[in-house]
């Protein structure tokens, strides 16, 4: 019955992204599987890691998307909800190490005993478990975004101040995780992963299985994006977007939509990083450089903000230019990032959905103006 | 019992007080023929004594003994200092100093020492440039004289004390005879109460060190309850100019953070645009003064000294009209769109970053500070170099230029007419985009100042400005948006409150505590420190 409630409530076009990225999701894990090599057909393992890491892009894309793009909050700290989830399935495969280790040690993980830890920190114990570590991965982010928004949101932080501080928060989180004292690996992060819920990571089929759930939690997320967009609660937010003090003075508590949907996001950005994590092989403090918000931002803006389709599009497109230009021409990736930047703010600020729709409207006019 | 060390001070003492001038130099080739023919004792005796003898000849005398160039000439037993000259040892005659010929090593005997005459000559050196001409030596041997404590040169001091004129050196030989009859055991309970006063009233932390021995090692009740007292008056003393340091530390990061802040202020504060391209505009003033360097070090090396002086007003034309260049051709088109703004100037960074990265390498480039800018001054306890003093300086130069640009000038009075009311100022016939398009060129140039200024404290690399960009936005907001003023005292406000945090917290976890003080306090004000009232805010 929620399904339903899910597939009515979206938009055509939504329903036919979920559709396409379940289908793709399936079918690239699948493809690597079960062709051999050989074939025309066959995905490589690279491929498929490079794939599922886009996945979890574009999740982080979508979820910044719904926050820029449908309430006007433009967040530049979403990489640290994005690191935060990857660091609490950081610590989760961490502890599956135990013994296997460079020292042996059953509890305590490497960097721990190379700085000479007696005992585990507190904050620690319960990640060797799955259970405890996956409900960490949705409720860590989402409490710092519900403790940044409560305050920011109630004092009327908006616009370029509330970017303001959400850049440093992210940059106060990547000053924090580089110390050694954190208990969280300092500069090195945490890498070595060797199972997840007692499979290898390293298995052909572990990976498979991590790009395809990828697939699913973007699809979940669009799906749950789409049918609170469609919503009566996603018209108020956008209408909170395009005249908060209009939507005041009505009588709307602007705040509780504003924090619901941030805190939301927050988890979404969660997810999507612990579902990167074991995928990339590594977590370290680099992920919370305000660098990293920003370009999840221009993803948003290249595939166009304010719908959902476009964060996926924007998030693959270019991220595979990046994967390529830094591996063809790496001098020239900087020059063609910044130019993208410019670009989508100049020319198309409604990034390549506003083309799509340029484009339908060229072709709808001149119809109009011959039936008339 | 008697030690080596304290026979040698008694015999020094008897040196110093029984001969007088004349008579020791009668003396010199006695002590010398001791040093280069007597024993091991004797040896130890005469350095001691040449080193109090106050004679011109003692000091190239000891000198070459401690490089190993003191000879005796094998044919007649004369002692010479020898330097290499070829094959050859020029010679000189040690108790003259006249030229003595030339030799070869194997005509020469060198006079050997061990490691224990070493350490009497190191001493006996020390003692030495008490006398010298140059008021720095003389300084510099007080103060080693003073971290000594070694009882054995009291004779020396007191000598050097009579002959002294300079008063400020007289109070440091002063505090070194202090140190000395503290440490040494049989000075009267007098001589150690007056020594503790002298000691006091230098106020440092070595003479904090010197009062706790004192009072924990002294036997007699008096001069215990004297060593203790005056050590708490250290301890408070210091720790006022302990928190007067960290003031000046603060305010020096205060000025950096001014510096940098303060083309934003005007940029983000009265144009709306966010601009984050300026750690870029800061980094190509930085590297103009790099480019003045080499310049001036290929053409004209004499001027190498005032090559900050030369990139100043090119760092802001350079930066400056790049700036009015971004304006004209990106951030015009985003008025009203401070989010676009914000993405714009991101893609601007990484593109000049990347920029500068092709042109100048990825490496650090060096960047040499003046000699004027070199160097420390000592202030009552404050450490202060030179260069950021200069700094500060130059930032509240900046500032005070700043205010009176806006507040003096016509373009000053259009740019303010511009940002309270923009279609009235239009109206009004003032020209609103040439005076944009002016702002944000100002703004910029004001970053490539703040990067010649940088460029002598920091690394000069393409990521120089990305240091600084978050910190000027937090100086920028925490200030208030729209007031120079406000930027003021918020960078020196950060600034000290960072330096205070830094004993407790560490370096790293100082600057967190700062960034969530802002998020914090952004939530209570957020307009800032002082925020602008009115219509025209929102």
């Amino acid at each position: 019955m929620i399904t339903r409630f899910f597939w009515h409530g979206l938009d055509r076009y939504v329903r036919v992204m979920v559709a396409v990225v379940l289908i793709i999701g399936l079918a690239m894990p699948l493809l690597n599987l079960l062709m051999p090599q050989s074939s025309p057909l066959y995905v490589s393992a690279y491929t498929l890691q490079l794939f599922g890491k886009y996945l979890c892009y574009a999740s982080l894309a979508l979820a910044v998307d719904l926050v820029w793009g449908f309430c006007g909050i433009l967040s530049l700290g979403h990489a640290a909800f994005f690191a935060l989830g990857g660091y609490c399935m950081g610590m989760y495969l961490l502890r599956q190490i135990g013994t296997r280790g460079v020292y042996g040690n059953p509890l305590l993980p490497d960097f721990m005993v190379f700085l000479g830890y007696k005992e585990l920190p507190w904050f620690w114990h319960g990640f060797d478990s799955f259970w405890f570590a996956a409900p960490m991965i949705v409720i860590v982010p989402s409490v710092l975004a519900l403790a940044l928004g409560w305050f920011a949101f109630r004092s009327r932080v908006t616009g370029v101040y509330l970017s303001i501080i959400t850049q440093a928060m992210t940059f106060a989180l990547l000053l924090a995780f580089f110390r050694n004292d954190m208990g969280l690996g300092g500069n090195n992060g945490m890498t070595d992963f060797k199972d997840i819920l007692g499979f290898s990571v390293q298995a052909p089929g572990t990976r498979a299985v991590l790009c395809f759930a990828s697939a699913l939690a973007l699809a979940i997320f669009l799906a749950i994006s789409g049918a609170i967009v469609g919503s009566r609660f996603g018209k108020a937010l956008t209408a909170v977007r395009d005249a908060e003090s209009r939507m005041r003075f009505l009588g709307y508590r602007v705040e509780g939509y504003k924090l619901f949907v941030f805190v939301l996001s927050a988890a979404m950005a969660g997810i999507a990083g612990a579902l990167y994590v074991p995928q990339v092989g590594i977590i370290n403090p680099g992920e919370f450089s305000p660098g990293n918000s920003i370009e999840a931002v221009l993803w948003v803006a290249v595939g166009g903000r304010g719908t959902l389709i476009g964060p996926v599009i924007g998030a693959f497109i270019v991220n595979f230019a990046k994967t390529y230009l830094t591996g063809a021409l790496p001098e020239v990736w900087l020059f063609a990032l910044g130019a993208l930047f410019i670009g989508v703010t100049l020319f198309m600020p409604k990034g390549v959905m506003g083309l799509w729709a340029q484009y339908k409207a060229r072709r709808a006019r001149p119809k109009r103006t011959a039936a008339a | 019992m008697l030690s080596k060390r304290s026979l040698a001070a008694l015999f020094s003492l008897l040196v110093s007080v029984l001969f007088a001038g004349v008579a020791l130099a009668a003396d010199l080739p006695g002590l010398v023929s001791n040093l280069t023919t007597g024993g091991l004792g004797d040896r130890e005796a005469a350095i001691t004594a040449l080193a109090v003898s106050g004679e011109e000849r003692a000091a190239p005398i000891l000198e070459a003994l401690a490089a190993g160039q003191l000879y005796v000439r094998t044919a007649d037993k004369l002692a010479v200092i020898g330097m290499p000259a070829g094959n050859d040892l020029a010679l000189t005659d040690a108790i003259s100093g006249k030229p003595a010929g030339t030799a070869t090593e194997s005509d020469l005997d060198r006079v050997r020492i061990n490691n224990r005459l070493r350490g009497t000559l190191d001493d006996a050196l020390g003692t030495l440039t008490l006398m010298s001409r140059d008021p720095r030596m003389r300084r510099n041997a007080a103060d080693s004289l003073f971290k000594r404590r070694d009882p054995a040169s009291l004779p020396a001091i007191d000598k050097a004390l009579a002959a002294e004129k300079d008063a400020g050196i007289k109070r440091l030989f002063n505090e070194a005879r202090a140190s000395m009859i503290l440490a040494s055991a049989d000075a009267s309970k007098e001589q150690k109460l007056e020594a503790i006063a002298t000691v006091r009233d230098r106020g440092d932390g070595d003479a904090l060190g010197m009062l706790d021995n004192a009072a924990s090692a002294s036997t007699d009740a008096d001069v215990k309850a004297a060593a203790t007292a005056a050590a708490g008056t250290v301890r408070s003393t210091l720790a006022i100019w302990g928190a007067a340091q960290n003031v000046w530390y603060g305010i020096s990061l205060g000025s950096v953070l001014l510096l940098a802040a303060i083309g934003l202020a005007i940029t983000f504060g009265t144009m709306g645009v966010i601009n984050m391209a300026h750690g870029e505009m800061v980094m190509l003033g930085a590297y103009t003064t790099f480019v003045v360097q080499q310049t001036i070090r290929a053409y004209a090396p004499d001027l190498a000294e005032g090559s900050v002086i030369v990139a100043l007003p090119l760092a802001f034309l350079v930066s400056g009209a790049i700036g009015v260049l971004i304006e004209r051709t990106i951030i015009r088109f985003l008025y009203g769109r401070p989010l676009d703004t914000l993405l714009a100037t991101w893609g601007l960074s990484l593109v000049l970053q990347q920029a500068v990265r092709s042109i100048f390498g990825p490496t650090n480039r060096e960047v040499a500070s003046p000699s004027w800018m070199s160097g420390t001054f000592q202030l009552g306890q404050l450490n202060i170099t030179y260069g950021r003093l200069w700094i500060v300086v130059f930032a509240l130069l900046v500032f005070a230029a700043l205010m009176l640009l806006l507040r003096r000038t016509p373009l000053g009075l259009y740019m303010r007419a511009v940002t309270q009311n923009r279609p009235m100022a239009s109206a009004m016939g003032i020209r609103t985009p040439r005076v944009d398009a002016l702002t944000f060129g100002l703004g910029s140039g004001i970053a490539g100042l703040a990067g010649v200024a940088l460029s002598q404290i920091d690394n000069v690399s393409p990521n120089l400005g990305q240091g600084y960009i978050i910190d000027s936005f937090m100086v920028v907001v925490f200030g208030g948006v729209g007031n120079l003023f406000g930027t003021l005292v918020g960078a020196t406000a950060l600034g000290i409150i960072n330096k205070f945090l830094e004993p407790y917290a560490g370096a790293v976890l100082g600057k967190i505590l700062v960034l969530v003080f802002i998020i914090l306090f952004i939530q209570r004000r957020p307009r800032g420190l002082f925020a602008l009232k009115g219509r025209s805010v929102e």
